[in-house]
């Protein structure tokens, strides 16, 4: 990666960790476009809990850890780190590794 | 818009988990015509950031609120196969770590929010780049426009599938209002953020951006020693 292209990466990844661990604790907690049009409608009450739902991450918290800000910042830091993991390792993988792709890098 | 389990059949279920598995199977070839050196990175950040966003719900009207499905602004930056690929990554990290949709509605989450947002919003984008002017303003506002309309259509595309498979007996007709009215308030949301996003990758990067190569063409013709860059401004 070029040095600007470094920068744009190093400024995202910073940018999703902010939002995921900090700004996420400021979103509106009320129900979400679905939730609520089911609720309107009546059948929210078909929703089944998911077999995830046991997850120590479950509802974006972590287990065990008391403060409801600490605890949704953390479990956002880690969705995005695992995130990026796996989709930055699927599309390393799935990359064109040609010589003219290295050579037009600026 | 997650859909949890239970909302709707299981032969429903199985059939969008067909469609998207055969969605996912599509991008995997697909992206590989979209990645090299300089997006491959880009595409893993892309994913991230959109499942940052995805937690951040905005207040929309009394009692509602909706976040970012990303499908659009993904495919702008790395391409629509790679968006579809995202999507997947992050609807899969939502479900089975943090039980945000349903692990039977997985499939139609995908179907959802990876194959339909991404296909409709990047269909409008392309369509309206070719209309518009080849200039910033024209690729933020075909981003803008797709972004919109991708969430109305996901919304109503899941009303189709209720009306197939709804395990409650509702009316089509209730549930089609209902999400179709507040999904319309959630676009605007979505255009917002992904018009400032795709503005600020525009503004230090704009050679990464796949949704404006055509910009970058022109940008590329018309610059000469004494003008200032169209994309630069």
């Amino acid at each position: 990666m070029s040095r600007r292209g470094r920068t744009l990466w190093v400024v995202g990844l910073v940018a999703a960790l902010v939002v995921a661990g900090v700004v996420s604790s400021y979103a509106s907690a009320s129900p979400d476009g679905l939730e609520w049009a089911a609720e309107q409608s009546g059948f929210l009450s078909t929703a089944e809990d998911s077999a995830a739902a046991t997850s120590p991450l479950a509802d974006y918290g972590v287990s065990g850890v008391d403060s409801e800000r600490l605890s949704g910042g953390l479990a956002g830091v880690i969705g995005v780190l695992v995130t990026l993991v796996l989709a930055g390792s699927l599309t390393l993988l799935l990359r064109r590794r040609s010589r003219s792709a290295a050579t037009a890098e600026d | 818009m997650h859909v949890p389990d239970g909302f709707l059949d299981a032969p429903t279920s199985a059939a969008t988990a067909a469609v998207a598995a055969g969605g996912v199977a599509l991008a995997l070839r697909g992206a590989r015509r979209e990645l090299d050196e300089r997006t491959a990175p880009l595409a893993g950040l892309t994913a991230a950031f959109v499942f940052a966003v995805q937690m951040v719900n905005f207040p929309v009207g009394a009692g509602t609120s909706g976040h970012l499905m990303g499908g659009l602004l993904a495919a702008v930056l790395v391409g629509p196969w790679t968006a579809v690929l995202c999507l997947t990554v992050v609807l899969g990290v939502q479900a089975l770590l943090f039980a945000d949709g349903g692990l039977t509605a997985l499939g139609t989450n995908v179907t959802l929010l990876g194959l339909v947002a991404v296909a409709v919003g990047w269909g409008v984008f392309r369509l309206l780049a070719r209309l518009l002017p080849t200039t910033r303003g024209g690729v933020l506002t075909a981003a803008g426009v797709g972004a919109f309309l991708s969430v109305p259509v996901a919304a109503l595309v899941f009303v189709g599938l209720f009306a197939v498979g709804g395990v409650a007996d509702v009316p089509v007709g209730t549930v089609a209002a209902a999400m179709g009215g507040v999904h319309v308030l959630i676009g605007l949301g979505e255009a917002a953020i992904t018009v400032a996003v795709v503005g600020a990758v525009l503004a230090v990067r704009p050679d990464l951006v796949h949704g404006a190569r055509a910009l970058r063409r022109a940008t590329l013709l018309a610059e000469r020693p004494a003008s200032v860059p169209a994309g630069a401004r």
